[in-house]
């Protein structure tokens, strides 16, 4: 049951990366060829199927708040500006939670379509029910030609969800009051890690601002991310590998 | 910049630039004698007079924004701002958190102008009223300074958008504890009051086995600030899915102490707040003022120039949104501003019935310096009492229930009132009855005549000399309840109630086995 499948917050701190919670080779192979320590976070939850989502955001939505600044403004003589970022509370429906996000619409929209398809993976999945998602934040450098950019992730927060399936009334009332608990830990986990000030890009100049920051919305400004996710049988191997990217700037592969 | 030489400022049309050699040179030539030479001395190692004003206006607004944030969160409402992405110059710390005036007031005042430091914490107590009198602290929020300096971060840079990333932290705490689902249900049945306070952080409050989380820390120059929050965690009877208006039963009482020990310098308030229309006329000043406008502009390049806008920063916000959840139909929670500035909250009781602990405080500051203390009397199990029996104690002024006492309490404790005359009426007669409609009985002790007290020791004409000289209201507490039944008294450990209710199936049909039997042995009593 939902109780017992439990949910704990790994931290992982400086280490490469395990295997199976991987993203694709060609990112780790990039992080691991720098010789740079990508921050890594596991966060586990067990839903019920209608609770996918909004589990899914209220973790998103949290990280990505602690995530994003302002629109920058650059002035002349290196000096820039920080535009204002709102907030929200989101009620859950189907969870006894309330989560607080940026106020913007774009990555509202944004996470939703991504969330929504992992959703959809998991139902058409017919497994057990089980899946992750990763939000990996990342920096890129440029190289000369003919090289491509390189994505160098500098924080991962990866999501694994196990979804039960629950027969009575009682015991779905019981499951808002258990999951909407369990976020509460898992906010004030992410509250944790973001407190220890570890590593975070430094500030850019205008020229180099799209490499840090993720500049296509209109009102905040997160920095650079991707979302990815998998469906995973019990093993925690891959079943279904289904990538999805969200980069807002072109990326010549 | 070392201590030992004297920072040079140049001060030019209200703008100061850091001290640079060149500078100064260029300037000199262009201005001649025009230019305003400040020397200022720095005040601590390494840090620039200009960066230690600017740590103490970040300190200073972050315990105001701090304020906000955590109060906004007990409002009982969700909270919406927007985002916006040309500086405005009065959102600090890059986030829009709306200033509601009362709050930055009460703030203001408790903080009189200092700054958190070591020992001197700035706390937000929130707790919870119930709209029968009781309250109970629920959380208790820190603001805490502490001696580990950090002396190599850049105050205007790093330490800004830590303290920016540690508001967005408490914003997601403040929805995550336990006392957030109670405020989003407040209103009729109970409210949430807010206390600032300024100095060493009161735990006492909150039960046993609080827990804490910390929000986060920022390192400065002058000491990390850190924030954190307790919440009890014994809720009792508070769980939100429970929470019912059902008199007390057996076994189940509220007896919480609300201890204050400054009450008349930081009374609570509602977590809510009037249009300006109900508020009686009492308006605040803007929070902005007009010198403290907060920086918006960064620098890629350090050292970092630090341009302060010109304009005003500072919308004077009146609060817009309309009272919510807490104009219940039958009650009203007013605020009234007496003329020592102290907020005291009157609830009118809608039936004689229902007491209110509330000091109904026209003008009045708190009673004497006497400590609010609420104490409701456990109720014995079989006692048909359908209102709480309040009655003040002072913990500190010794025969403390004789002292005057300031409430319109029906008070029928025999200890407190005791009848005049034993000769007039039965005295165990007037003090037997326990309901409020009584309380006159026996001697028309009510609460408002308590001048003089006067301890008379009763010897009621039935009770005996030779068992130990029994006072009467040592008789009254004993034989009050009928004594317990010997099958609850015999120890807990060899057999519950619970064991008792298993059996009970087993007994039953054993009952029902010799049913025939039990049939024949009635018949023959017929």
């Amino acid at each position: 049951m939902v109780e017992s499948s439990g949910s704990s917050l790994q931290v992982s701190g400086w280490f490469r990366p395990k295997r199976a919670s991987q993203p694709p080779a060609r990112l780790v192979g990039a992080a691991r060829g720098r010789g740079m320590n990508c921050r890594a976070e596991v966060l586990e939850v067990s839903v019920e199927g209608r609770q996918v989502e909004e589990a899914l955001l209220a973790v998103l939505h949290t990280v990505l708040l602690h995530r994003s600044t302002g629109k920058f403004h650059y002035k002349k003589e290196g000096t820039y500006s920080i535009g204002t970022v709102g907030t929200q509370d989101i009620d859950c429906d189907f969870i006894d939670f309330t989560y607080v996000r940026v106020s913007s619409e774009e990555l509202d929209r944004a996470l939703r379509k991504v969330v929504g398809e992992f959703k959809d993976a998991l139902r058409n999945s017919g497994g057990d029910g089980l899946g992750q998602m990763s939000l990996e934040f990342y920096q890129k450098k440029k190289s000369r030609w003919p090289f491509s950019d390189e994505c160098i992730p500098w924080e991962v927060w990866t999501v694994k969800v196990h979804v039960v399936a629950l027969a009575t009334e009682q015991e779905r009332q019981i499951c808002r009051e258990k999951v909407g608990e369990k976020l509460c830990e898992k906010v004030i986990n992410i509250v944790e890690v973001m407190n220890r000030h570890e590593y975070l890009p430094k500030m850019p100049t205008q020229s180099e601002v799209d490499n840090v920051f993720d500049t296509g919305l209109r009102d905040v400004q997160p920095y650079l991310y991707k979302i990815s996710f998998q469906i995973t049988d019990a093993l925690g191997t891959s079943v279904t590998t289904t990538m999805r990217r969200l980069i807002k700037d072109t990326l010549a592969l | 910049m070392k201590s030992s030489s004297p920072d040079i400022c140049i001060q030019e049309e209200g703008r100061l630039y850091p001290p640079c050699d060149s500078l100064v040179e260029s300037v000199l030539a262009l201005k001649g004698t025009s230019v305003l030479y400040r020397f200022v001395y720095a005040m601590d190692t390494d840090l620039s007079s200009q960066d230690r004003k600017d740590l103490d206006k970040f300190i200073k607004f972050f315990a105001l924004k701090t304020v906000q944030v955590i109060v906004q969160a007990r409002l009982g409402e969700k909270i919406c701002t927007r985002s916006s992405s040309s500086p405005t110059g009065s959102d600090w710390f890059n986030l829009a958190i709306k200033d509601i005036p009362e709050v930055t007031h009460e703030a203001k005042k408790a903080l009189a102008g200092q700054l958190p430091a070591v020992g001197r914490s700035m706390c937000v107590e929130i707790s919870l009223k119930t709209s029968e009198g009781d309250s109970m602290e629920l959380e208790i929020w820190c603001l805490e300074m502490n001696e580990k300096c950090d002396k190599e971060i850049k105050v205007s840079y790093t330490v800004y958008n830590r303290l920016s990333l540690l508001l967005k932290s408490l914003l997601a705490i403040t929805r995550v504890t336990p006392a957030y689902r109670l405020s989003r249900k407040q209103g009729r049945e109970y409210v949430i009051l807010y206390r600032i306070y300024f100095g060493e952080v009161q735990l006492n409050g909150l039960g046993e086995g609080f827990q804490t989380v910390r929000v986060g820390t920022v390192g400065t120059p002058v000491g990390t600030i850190t924030l954190s929050c307790a919440y009890r965690i014994n809720l009792a009877f508070m769980s939100t899915r429970q929470f019912e208006r059902t008199p007390p039963i057996m076994g189940i009482v509220i007896d919480h102490f609300v201890d204050r020990p400054y009450p008349s310098s930081s009374p609570m308030h509602p977590c809510n707040y009037r249009t300006t229309g109900e508020d009686a006329g009492v308006t605040y000043p803007s929070v902005e003022d007009s010198q403290e406008v907060c920086t918006t502009s960064f620098s890629t390049s350090p050292p970092s120039q630090l341009m302060v806008p010109g304009k005003e920063g500072g919308v004077p916000l009146a609060p817009s949104q309309p009272a919510h959840g807490t104009q219940a139909d039958h009650e009203r929670m007013a605020t009234c501003t007496p003329s020592d500035g102290a907020h005291y909250i009157v609830t009118p009781s809608s039936s004689e019935d229902t007491e209110t602990v509330s000091n109904s405080s026209e003008g009045r500051a708190s009673p004497r310096g006497i400590l609010e203390a609420v104490l409701v009397r456990k109720v014995g199990a079989l006692v048909n009492n359908s209102v709480d029996q309040v009655t003040m104690t002072n913990l500190d002024i010794p025969f403390a229930m004789f002292a005057p006492k300031n409430f319109e309490l029906e008070d029928n404790d025999p200890m407190v009132n005791p009848p005049d005359s034993p000769d007039t009426e039965s005295p165990l007669q007037g003090s037997l009855h326990s309901d409020g409609s009584s309380g006159g009985g026996g001697g028309g002790s009510s609460g408002n005549t308590h001048d003089d007290f006067v301890m008379v020791d009763f010897k009621p004409a039935f009770s005996k000399d030779d068992i130990l000289p029994m006072d009467l209201g040592t008789f009254y507490r004993e034989f009050q309840n009928p004594p317990q039944l010997s099958s609850l008294s015999i120890d807990i450990g060899a057999q519950s109630m619970a064991e008792d209710l298993d059996s009970l199936p087993e007994k039953l049909a054993v009952h029902e086995k010799n049913v025939k039997e039990f049939d024949a042995f009635v018949e023959t009593l017929q």
